[in-house]
């Protein structure tokens, strides 16, 4: 019996049940497989490390279970009042920055989709040739400056508002909606505000979350802005935050490696790199598996019009 | 209620009156756009000065071409610019034909769960910043008590640690797989469309005339999906300039770092760190300019072998 089986992907398989696990697929299955856990295995190992005592570490003892369970190191975090201040502004930022920049795609992309838009040309050419031409670091830098945005949370969230692949991506899904249902709303006396916020958006939900999503996930990872533009610890994000831990504990190892003995390999604690990664790594572990579809449907949609 | 039609405007000042508010949604990205990417771009002329900050871009001495020939004798700089190129390159060939075969052989494969469950794996690491993934890899590439090393010390392969990050050649091997490590997953994404996009009758076609599943592959997949080879293969020598920050930065360290540095951790250094700011633009225009003519070149190679462009 042959069965036809239809993905949300699209991927149209025929199944023959009895014939699955032929030789050849046993084979393909186990190097897939190998690959994939490429993929997981560094997270069961850092995690392993991060439940593990000192000693367990500093022997190397540590593969992919803890050695001397142990949970000193999310203790220290947890008490350690600026880590999770870090977290919660980080989420703060991520929301505000999240929000301003859909706004900014929507309003961009949908007078765009106008043909009947004088000036849409220009328009176009405006944000395209961003994607093509910058004026490089510092010129942006020396902008920031000059707004008075340095050390402000702003700077993290002004300069990247609008993303030029994203605003495509979003002006090419709003293409393949019939212009008869703005002709009909127009007929129904809707003016262009109406029609994009009753007509085009609750259309464009998955367009939408799709995008919202890859913001999200852009800001929550950004790091270079906060290095370049964040002195104040207060306003230090998460992954500035990893950053200093990181390259502390890495200093510890150069010295090691030099034969030099470093006071400080004593004071930084082996487990708190692995479970600080593991803090930082956690929401996005937790929220991936639900949203990685609308991600795909984004790198697909983008494909057809890039 | 004025009824309004999308039908031409009866006078020249009716498109106005029809489609103000467009213009008005326009105007903030419009702002954002000039404020945050053309206001930069105007600055790139303090690249030309003896620029002061106090006096500002416009108050500041034209020098012409003096900052190019500063930063182009400076030692840093051809190693930065070599380390780019080549990084970029060992990238390309390391990691550009990895996301094809992955995806081929996840097309193959028959079991949806295991193909599902496999996929969600694989594109994880695009999604975590490179300080979380250069945390990871400090971790398990360290010299003594990372997993890799301290298995093959266990197991007598070797007998001295790897210096994975510590020595220049083995830095570059490991930074170009920990790249295409993290790309290989989601970079499946466009070719496995691509893959559905073949007709199915000539899959069939292909059976029937005696064609076994690797001439099927050869014969009927990678062809069908050439086109979309072609265009990224352009997109990516177009990229051959751009590098970004947050990998090399994270991953490098003093002890490597005439293999490490690179353009963009060179601008920072020389503009953010030292205030260099007219020297750094210099060098970051540099890098924009040939940018921009390589996609362009790119682009135009690929209209010419008749493939659809970028633009």
């Amino acid at each position: 019996m042959a069965e036809k089986i239809i993905t949300p992907d699209q991927h149209e398989i025929v199944v023959k049940k009895a014939k699955i696990w032929t030789p050849a697929q046993i084979i393909l299955t186990i190097v897939i497989i190998l690959f994939s856990l490429t993929c997981l295995l560094p997270f069961v190992n850092v995690a392993a490390v991060s439940f593990s005592s000192k000693s367990a570490i500093l022997r190397g003892d540590v593969s992919f279970w803890p050695v001397d369970f142990e949970t000193t190191a999310y203790q220290a975090i947890f008490s350690d009042k600026s880590m999770t201040r870090s977290l919660v502004f980080t989420i703060i930022i991520t929301v505000v920055y999240t929000l301003f920049s859909m706004i900014m795609t929507i309003l961009m992309a949908y007078p765009l989709t106008k043909k009947r838009l004088r000036g849409r040309n220009f328009f176009s050419f405006l944000a395209l040739f961003t994607m093509y031409f910058s004026g490089g670091i510092i010129p942006h830098y020396l902008n920031i400056k000059e707004l008075g945005l340095m050390d402000s949370p702003w700077a993290l969230i002004l300069p990247g508002m609008l993303s030029t692949y994203n605003m495509i991506i979003l002006k090419s899904f709003f293409q393949t909606l019939p212009n008869e249902l703005e002709e009909a709303a127009i007929i129904d006396g809707a003016n262009d505000f109406q029609v994009l916020l009753k007509v085009y958006l609750p259309l464009s939900m998955a367009s939408l979350a799709t995008l919202t999503l890859f913001y999200a996930v852009g800001k929550w990872n950004s790091f270079q802005d906060a290095l370049y533009y964040i002195q104040t610890k207060a306003y230090q994000p998460l992954q500035l935050k990893l950053y200093h831990i990181i390259k502390g504990s890495q200093a510890v190892d150069v010295a090691a490696l030099e034969g030099g003995a470093s006071t400080v390999a004593t004071s930084v604690s082996e487990s708190i790199e692995p479970a600080s990664i593991i803090f930082a790594t956690l929401p996005i572990l937790v929220v991936y598996p639900f949203v990685q579809r609308y991600f795909v449907a984004g790198v697909t949609i983008g494909a057809v019009k890039g | 209620m004025t009824t309004r039609s999308i039908r031409k405007p009866r006078n020249n000042a009716g498109w106005l009156h029809r489609d103000w508010r467009l213009y008005v949604m326009l105007i903030l990205p419009v702002a954002f756009y000039l404020i945050f990417c053309y206001k930069p771009m105007v600055g790139v002329i303090i690249g030309f000065q003896k620029f002061n900050m106090f006096k500002g871009m416009w108050g500041s001495k034209w020098i012409g071409l003096e900052n190019f020939r500063f930063v182009m004798n400076m030692p840093d700089f051809p190693v930065a610019l070599q380390n780019t190129l080549w990084l970029n390159f060992l990238g390309l060939v390391a990691g550009f034909p990895v996301p094809i075969i992955l995806a081929i052989l996840l097309n193959e494969m028959k079991s949806i769960k295991v193909k599902k469950v496999s996929q969600t794996l694989l594109y994880l690491p695009h999604f975590l910043s490179w300080i979380i993934i250069g945390g990871m890899v400090l971790q398990i590439f360290s010299p003594k008590t990372g997993i890799i090393n301290a298995t093959l010390l266990r197991l007598g392969w070797i007998d001295k640690s790897i210096p994975f990050l510590t020595d220049g050649p083995h830095w570059q091997a490991t930074y170009t797989l920990i790249g295409v490590w993290q790309s290989m997953g989601w970079g499946t994404i466009l070719y496995l469309s691509a893959i559905t996009g073949i007709n199915m009758e000539l899959f069939e076609a292909a059976k029937i005339d005696g064609a076994n599943k690797l001439q099927q592959i050869w014969h009927v997949t990678l062809p069908g999906i050439r086109s979309t080879i072609v265009i990224l293969l352009i997109l990516n020598v177009g990229q051959m300039m751009n590098i970004s920050f947050d990998r090399p930065y994270v991953l490098g360290n003093p002890m490597v770092q005439n293999y490490c540095d690179v353009l963009s951790t060179f601008v920072y250094r020389a503009g953010i760190t030292n205030s260099q700011f007219a020297r750094a633009t210099a060098v970051g225009l540099f890098q924009s300019v040939v940018g921009l003519i390589l996609i362009t070149g790119a682009n135009i190679i690929a209209r010419r072998l008749g493939e659809e462009g970028i633009w």
